[in-house]
Order: structure tokens, then sequence, then C-alpha cells
């Protein structure tokens, strides 16, 4: 009697583990597309973005927004490279197309993965410790890296620019920097790379560092502010590097190198988180988090290249900037002068990519991978 | 002004405490009467008992330590990264790691800095009991800590028995296998004089940690998109184990007392992920404790409990990867505790408890711009029983008071802060048909948990400004149980479970601008609701005996932060909505067969529910096989265990790959 009861009411049980409760074979990811838009044809067809996925967590993936059919597709990196084993990669820091190549640098897996930027199929990938950021020029492209192979002292290393030859994709050439670089701007045959000097903190470095491409030696070192990290260049070759301060008393920062004089020529009083120069205005964001009041302020802003004044303290006019959590990405159509702003949320869910027309009006919202952040327009831009 | 009354009614009902012990005669009762060393405790003090494995049940588990086995638990999931060395830890009833209270025998283990007790680092070998309790212990002799969790689970070390005249016992035992497991331990038991016995144990534990993992993925015309199989590297530990307890019993009471001893080196194997097969910190623990407890029974209505420990933990954690920054970060915790119950019994159906205790924490350590954080903790727990129409109940309120002390001692000067929290608890039986078979069991409780060090001080990460976390419990069961006399089957019990939980105020980790900084905020609002289920049966074959262990358990676990966010309403990281365990054990002449199985449903490894965090269920099949002899008059038991047994490569972290099919051999002899 109690043992049929028993039984009873154990089949539910088994019946739920034969049924739904069993183990299938794992697919590779596959791209999902929307249509957000008209198809259209600029010259530009269209943009990566690479997101960067939570440290850990291997989940980098790469979105691409094709113009000419106004489809957004999400993921496709494992789609179009299904034998690459673990996919992408974890934390995917910056996007680059260069020639007919599309260069991922993805920091934790200690890799950039070099693509056919046509499709974004895998050609190979160059292992570069602690990689942060790339720039193309000339023949060569040009990697940060937070740390140099060979180190003097362990416990604070210095950083290194890693020369890749984009014909053999081979590294050939390595030179230490300050410590932590992160971006890099050319101008005036020099390169100019930020130290920020992360892994000293709070004795963070203050430093840029010029080298000298031809005989690819640093020539100076030019001292700007603590922890620095964005490095941009407008049309007339002058260089822009951010300071993102200590979170606490001091604040982020932007300054002026003029390349002819390698020193700061200006200060401008805006904090900074990133920015993307289009024409003489600079579309620049910040969010920060005050470690001593625990309050994240963040802010939009145009600034006047011309001028260095603030041409606009806002980029979004339509009031839809509220719905951003935390803006974490920014560029600006080359063509068409429209806004994308990615918003990365919490940073462990999906983000979210928003396109505004020149004036500030949202046009068009989609969801993307896991924080949102680099992008690469591919096309014909000149 | 609040904190002075606090503390002014803390040191009154101390005050109450000691002076309630000075009347009444001494009165012997019936369980301490007994001069056989062997004395089982009295279940009945508990409203709601415990799910529990203990003796033959938990020797033939395939499980090297305490987490493994708690797999088998209704209610439960474990964290677990993977390998002998692997961090596990527990989850009771979805409301998180940090509200678990883990005991060992009978006193909390601690850890102010990050809150975790890592149970994979509890070894079974000398384990007798491991029981869990939903809420609490609903036992009201006992110190104000016990009041305090949202679940608690007890590890009862083995005690000596001396049957027919022993004075001495001698158990060594040497397991090995897989992972190049060595793994003996030695136990000696001895009774020192018809009141008290000593118990003393050490185990060394060694294991490269080393096992083969795969990964494999389709494409959708079910060709192989890749298929790669690698060895788990830096997975390496190296243990030392410890403890020696003495057992004293006097006409009307007994004491004891503990000191352990733990120390360690091991390898974190780290997540893998594209291009990274190999990662390289390392980490060295040693825990020191030493605990007494000693109670007494001075009336027919008077009894007292005084229960103190002193423990100091070490850390060491190194990354010395030249690819990633530097870390060489050392922390010294310490923790006193000292507490005192009364239990007074008012009437033969009414009794009343006051029990208070008090803690201190302290860390240190060598990282830049460190606060050394330092807390007090009063805790004062009023508890009373009714027992009578055939409902027992039970009612509680602690009260707890903390002052957590920081600052760097050179730049700042050293800032105080109060916090005050009273929580009650209600627990209540009812046997409907009046028999002890069947019982309906109620609880309801509120609980909350304190920021950890890490959460409030860690420097650059941590928030001071954190408020604590709380869990509300609605739970109702229905357990019968049964033993039958002139049956095949010995005993069966069913119970079922459902349950409400709400957990309010949670503290994740939130981003605050670039480089991967995060800081702590009390974010998160999640709603349980739980269903469990539960069957045990032993049976007798002629010489053949069975037994069967059964739990399924049902668990929404939803995320209700904010209906912004992209994850409202989905089911919380790494609880399935279905999971359950089988074993099924058979012992004949000597020989103990044992197998058991566990299932853990689909989930997801990020707050939202989308195809990119989907994690396949797992499940894995485990046997053993034990034969007892005799060699001389020395009780031997060889045995080899089967882990994984069908090869399942699954992992129950995301990136943190679980072994494949593995073995182990036991040879354990008892002298």
């Amino acid at each position: 009697m109690l043992k049929n009861s028993a039984i009873i009411k154990l089949l539910p049980f088994l019946l739920l583990l034969i049924t739904i409760g069993c183990r299938e074979d794992i697919y590779i990811q596959q791209s999902t597309s929307t249509e957000v838009g008209e198809p259209r044809f600029t010259g530009i067809d269209g943009f990566y973005l690479l997101n960067e996925g939570n440290m850990g967590s291997n989940k980098s993936s790469l979105d691409y927004f094709d113009e000419t059919t106004g489809t957004y597709i999400k993921n496709i990196y494992a789609e179009r490279n299904p034998s690459a084993v673990k996919e992408l990669g974890d934390v995917g820091n910056d996007l680059e197309i260069y020639g007919s190549k599309l260069y991922a640098v993805i920091n934790c897996s200690h890799k950039v993965e070099v693509m056919r930027a046509c499709d974004a199929t895998h050609i190979t990938k160059i292992d570069i410790p602690n990689c942060r950021y790339a720039l193309g020029h000339g023949r060569y492209v040009y990697v940060s890296s937070y740390v140099s192979p060979i180190q003097d002292d362990p416990k604070a290393p210095r950083g290194a620019i890693f020369k890749i030859d984009t014909l053999s994709l081979n590294v050939v050439d390595r030179i230490d920097v300050g410590y932590q670089p992160e971006e890099m701007a050319i101008s005036n045959g020099k390169l100019y790379v930020a130290n920020s000097g992360g892994y000293r903190a709070p004795n963070y470095d203050t430093t840029v560092s010029v080298i000298d491409l031809d005989y690819f030696i640093v020539t100076k070192e030019i001292d700007v502010a603590i922890n620095l990290h964005r490095v941009k260049r407008d049309s007339r070759g002058m260089i822009y590097v951010t300071s993102r301060g200590d979170n606490a008393d001091i604040q982020s920062c932007l300054f002026v190198i003029d390349p002819q004089l390698d020193m700061v020529v200006s200060e401008i009083d805006t904090p900074v988180s990133d920015m993307w120069i289009h024409g003489d205005s600079a579309y620049i964001y910040s969010a920060s988090t005050n470690d001593l009041t625990g309050k994240t302020s963040i802010s939009y802003s145009i600034l006047n290249l011309n001028t260095l004044q603030i041409a606009d303290d806002q980029i979004i006019k339509d009031g839809t900037e509220t719905e951003i959590k935390m803006p974490h990405g920014i560029a600006v159509h080359p063509i068409t002068g429209e806004i994308y702003i990615t918003d990365a949320r919490n940073y462990v869910s999906s983000g979210r990519i928003h396109c505004y027309s020149p004036d500030g009006i949202r046009l068009w919202s989609q969801t993307t991978g896991e924080i949102p952040a680099q992008f690469a327009f591919k096309g014909s831009i000149e | 002004m609040t904190t002075k009354r606090n503390i002014l009614f803390l040191l009154i009902s101390f005050a109450l405490n000691v002076f309630a012990s000075d009347n009444d005669d001494l009165y012997l009762d019936s369980i301490f009467q007994v001069q056989e060393v062997t004395i089982v405790e009295n279940r009945k003090k508990e409203i709601i008992p415990a799910q529990s494995l203990s003796g033959k049940a938990l020797q033939n588990l395939n499980s090297q330590s305490v987490a493994d086995a708690l797999r088998y638990f209704s209610g439960v999931q474990i964290k677990d990264f993977g390998g002998i060395g692997g961090i596990k830890t527990v989850n009771i009833r979805s409301m998180g790691t940090h509200h678990i209270g883990v005991f060992y025998d009978g006193i909390q283990l601690g850890n102010a800095q990050n809150g975790q007790i890592d149970l994979g680092r509890y070894s079974l070998d000398n384990i007798e009991e491991i029981q869990l309790y939903n809420g609490q212990k609903s036992n009201i002799f006992q110190g104000a800590k016990d009041f305090g969790s949202s679940g608690t689970i007890y590890i009862r070390t083995r005690r000596p028995r001396w049957e027919d005249g022993k004075t001495q016992r001698i158990i060594a035992q040497f397991k090995t296998g897989s992972f190049s497991l060595v793994n003996p331990e030695f136990v000696w038991e001895q009774r020192l004089s018809s009141h008290i016995s000593l118990s003393a144990s050490a185990e060394y534990t060694r294991s490269n940690g080393k096992y083969k993992f795969r990964y494999r993925r389709l494409n959708l015309d079910n060709t192989v998109a890749y298929d790669t199989t690698a060895t788990r590297q830096n997975g390496d530990i190296e243990a030392i184990r410890a403890e020696a307890s003495l057992f004293g019993f006097t006409h009307t009471g007994r004491w004891s007392a503990k000191a352990y001893f733990y120390d360690s080196e091991r390898g974190i194997p780290g997540a893998i992920v594209n291009n990274v097969f190999r990662n390289g910190e390392r980490q060295w623990d040693r825990n020191i404790f030493a605990q007494g407890s000693w109670e007494n029974i001075f009336s027919k209505r008077y009894q007292m409990k005084i229960n103190a420990k002193y423990a100091y933990d070490y850390l060491h954690f190194l990354r010395n990867d030249p690819k990633e920054l530097y870390i060489d970060n050392r922390y010294h915790q310490q923790e006193a505790y000292i507490s005192m119950v009364s239990l007074t019994r008012i009437t033969p159906w009414w009794d009343a408890s006051l029990s208070t205790d008090f803690q201190w924490n302290k860390l240190t350590s060598n990282m830049a711009n460190f606060v050394y954080p330092e807390r007090f903790t009063e805790m004062v727990a009023l508890a009373t029983t009714l027992r009578g129409y055939g409902f027992d109940a039970q009612a509680s309120l602690l009260g707890t008071f903390l002052q957590d002390r920081s600052g760097n001692g050179h730049t700042h000067k050293r800032k105080t802060s109060y916090r005050s929290e009273w929580t009650p608890a209600l627990f209540v039986s009812w046997q409907p048909m009046g028999n002890a078979d069947w019982h309906i069991n109620g609880f309801s409780k509120k609980a909350f948990r304190m920021p950890t060090f890490n959460d409030l001080y860690y420097t650059e990460i941590g928030n001071k400004y954190l408020e604590p976390e709380y869990t509300y419990q609605y739970s109702i069961s229905s357990i019968y149980r049964h033993k039958f006399n002139n049956s095949v089957i010995k005993s069966i019990s069913l119970q079922g479970d459902a349950y409400f939980n709400k957990v309010t105020n949670k503290i994740v980790a939130y981003p605050s601008g670039q480089q991967f900084r995060w800081t702590m905020l009390n974010l998160g609002k999640v709603e349980i609701l739980g269903l469990e289920f539960s069957t045990e049966a032993e049976a007798q074959l002629d010489k053949i005996g069975l037994g069967m262990r059964l739990n399924y358990t049902y668990q929404k676990a939803r995320d209700f932060t904010d209906r912004n966010d992209a994850y409202y309403g989905h089911q919380i990281p790494y609880v399935p909505l279905h999971s359950g365990s089988v074993i099924a054990r058979a012992s004949f002449q000597g020989w103990d067969l044992n197998y058991s199985f566990i299932y853990t449903g689909e989930r997801y490894n990020a707050q939202e529910n989308i195809p990119t965090n989907y994690e396949q269920p797992w499940y894995t099949h485990d046997a053993s096989i034990f034969k007892k002899f005799n060699i001389n008059k020395i009780k031997c038991r060889a045995g080899v265990e089967i882990n994984n047994i069908f090869d399942q490569d699954y992992e129950v972290i995301l990136n943190y790959p679980m072994p494949v099919r593995n073995f182990k051999l036991t040879l354990k002899a008892d002298i």
C-alpha cells in the first residue's frame, strides 16, 4: 500500500527527467537580425560594434550594422567562424579596420584577432599579452599592451607598443613605454600613447610617450595628468588626451598637445570618458562614479575644436538620454553625421545602441551584446 | 542614544542570565544519568526536524567533502568551481551563500572578510552527521547566533563511542585515485577516564588537480564546429588538517573542547576562455581555531550552556603572471566569540530561554589604503516553546547590535558606525491525527546579513554606505515518518515543502565607470517560490539491506529589482527550476553498494535569461562498492568509487569545466 503510493509520487519526477531534463548537443551561437531602417547607400557599408563582455565570461561578441539593407545583426562572430574554439574571447577592448582587415583587440584573451573586414571571417590571431588598443599607420598596425614581456620589476610592469606587419601579420618590433599604456594617435610622423599607470594606483603614470615612427624610439615623455586614457587626433593634426582622474578628488579632464611643440597647449575642464571627432567637433560623453560620495554622474557635450569651447552641453535633444543607464561608447557617422551612443546597462546584461539624427533626435535603438563599446566603420571614407 | 540603550539592555540581559543560575536545586535529568559516554541528543527539542545525512548513508556516498554531500539535500544549490581544490559554496532556497550559517561541532564557522564558507575544504572523513535546517534549528537551548541565519548547516565530527569495554581506537585510512590523489587519515580515540574521552585526527590531502575536460560545439547541420579536449592546469592542492577534541561528562552536564588546524596551498585554475587555458594564481590558507562548550542542568527548571571560540585565519593570494597585474595580498582575520544560554522550564509545557552572545572580528592586510576593519557584535535572543494539544510552537526574537570601526590609523581617525536589528521567527508543528508519524510544520522568519568587510571596505570596490540584506521566509511542510516492525520495509518517510522567500536590499556588485571598477550597492530584490519533495525508505530483504533516498526541488527565483531592466522577472543566475537527486544503496554480507544520481536542470549564468547565457542541464551518475573484512581482529574496509560514470562534460559555473569520469580507491583499518 505504502510502497505503491511512494512509487506514484516518484513517477512525475522520473517522467520529468526523461521528457524535459535531458542534456542536448550544444550548437554554435547564431546571429539575430533586425531591420531598423531603410537601405541606404552613402559610401559607408555599415559598422562593426565590439561588445566587451564581462571579465571571465568569455562573452565578447561582434555585432554588425548593415547600412545597405538597414539591418542590425547581433552576434556574428561565432556563426562566421564556427571552428574558433571558445569563440571571440574574453573582454574585447578595441576594434579597428585598417586596409582590408578588421583587428579586434581581445584584452583578457591576450590576442589580436585579425579578420577580413568584408565579412569578419578569421585570418589569424596574434598573441600579445594584455593588449589594449590598435592603430594602423603605413605598413603597420601598432598595438598597446599593459605589460612588456621583459620587466625590470614584475611588481610594477611597464607597458609596450607592439608593431605588427600588416602583410605577414607578425610582430616585427616592440618598444617599451610608460606604465599601462592605453590609446594612441599619430600626427607629424609620431605616435602619441597615453600611459595610465592603472596597476600602480594611486601612483598613476602622468605621461604621454612620443615615439618617432621612422626609428621606432621614444623621443619624449610629455607630462600631462594622472591616469591618461584616450588619445585622438583632429583634422589639423592636434592631439587630444583625456585623464580619467582618480574617481575621488581629481576629476577627469581633457588636454590638447601640439605635435609641433610636443607640449600641452590647452586644458579643457570637462570630464571625458570617450570622444569621437567629427569635422571640427568632438562628441563627448562622461560617466564616472565618485568613490567618496558613491554618486555616478553622466554628461554629454559637443566641443568646438577651433575655439576649444563647449558648443553644446547636450547631444541628445529629445529627452531620451534618461533611458541610458551607463553610456559606454560613442561614434558619429562620417558621412551623415548621425550619432551612435551605446549603453552598457549594468555591464552584465545585454547592452543597447541608440542612433540619433545629427540634431539629437533618436532614430532607432537596438539590443546589443554585453558591454557594447567600440565602433569600426566599413566603407570608403575620405 | 539608541546604541546606549541597546548596550544597557544587553548588560541587563547578561546579568539576568548570570543571576538566573543561582537559584534552584540540582536535578538529574534522565538523559545525563547514563554513565555511558554515548549520549544521543534529544531530538524532540526541535520543533521542525532537519534534513540529515549520517551513518551508513553518509559513509557510502561518493563524496570527498561536506559540499559534495550537501548536493543530496532538497533546496540546495552548490557553486562548484571544479576539482578537489576548487571552491564549493552552498546556497539554500536561493537566498544566497551569505545567508547560510555553518556550524562545526556546535559553533559557527566565521568569515567576516567575504562571508562565505568554502565547504569543499571540510573533508567528510571525520564527519558523523550533516544536518540542514531551513530557517534555524528550532531548539531554544542554543546560542543567539544560532537564531541568526536564514538557513543553517550543522556539521558534527565523529565522537568516541565505547562499545564492549574498549578504551582505545585507532583508525587509519588511505585514499588514492584520479587527479593523483594521495589522502591518508589517522584517527586516535582514547578513553581517558570514565567521564573523559579524547579524539584526535589528522589528514593530509595532495592532488595535482589535473583532469581532462572537453568543449564541443556543433553547426546547425550537426557537423562538428569544434571539439577540443584539454587538461585542467593549476588546480593542484596540498592540505593538512589536524584536530583534537576532549569530551567530558559530569553528573549533571557535559563539556567539550576542541582545537582545529588547517593549512593549505592551492592553485586557482581560473576561467577557461578563448586563447587562455592556463592561469597562474596561487592561494595559501591557514585556519586555526579553538573552541569549548559547557552545559549543565542545575535543576528541573534551569539549565545553562556556555560556548566560546577563538579563530585565526590567514589568507595569502598571489598572482605572479607576467601578463597581468601583480597581486600579493595577505589577510589576517581574528574572531573571538562567547555565548551564554539559559533555559528555564516554566511549566511542563512551557520553556523559555535567553541567549547572549558577544563576538569580535578584525581584519588586517598588507593592501595599500587598507582600513583595518573591526566589528563588535552583541546578540540577544529571547525564545520560548509551548507544547500541547498536538501543537508544538516556538517563537524567538533576536536582537543584534553591531559596531564597526575602520580607518587608516595614520591618515584618518578611526570611525565607528552603529547598527541594530531585531529579527523574529515563529515555528509551529502540528500532529493532525494525534500520532507522532505525521506532522504539519510551518515557519516564518525574518533574517539579515551584514555586508562583509570586503563589501564595505575592500580598497576601491567597497562601499561603506551599504545597508544589510534582508530575507523573509514563509514555509510549510508535511512530514510522514513510519517505522514498520514485521515487514520487508523497515521505515519510510515522505516529505513535501512549499515556501515563499523574499530577499530585499540584496547586495550586488555594480560597475562604476571604466577599467572594470565595481562597487557594491543594495540593489536587488528577489522572490522565490519553491516546492520540495523528498522520500526515504529502508528495507530488509532476507540478508540484503536496501536503502533509498530521493529529492526533488522546484524553485522559481525571480529578480524583481527594476521594471526597466531587461531581466526583470527573470530567473536569477545559477538557480535551476528543477533539480533532484537519488541515492540507492544495498548491503549484503559485508558488501556495500551505493549508487547516486544528481540532476541540475537548465539555468542561466547571468541575470538575463537569453540564449547566450543559457546553461545546459547536467547530471552525473556515481557508484561505489565497499567490502568489509577482518585481518587478525582488525576491521578493514576497502572500496572503489566511480564518479561521472557516463563521462559527461559539464560546467556548474560558466567557464569552469568539471572533471569527466574519475575514480577513487579507499582502504580503511579500524584497530
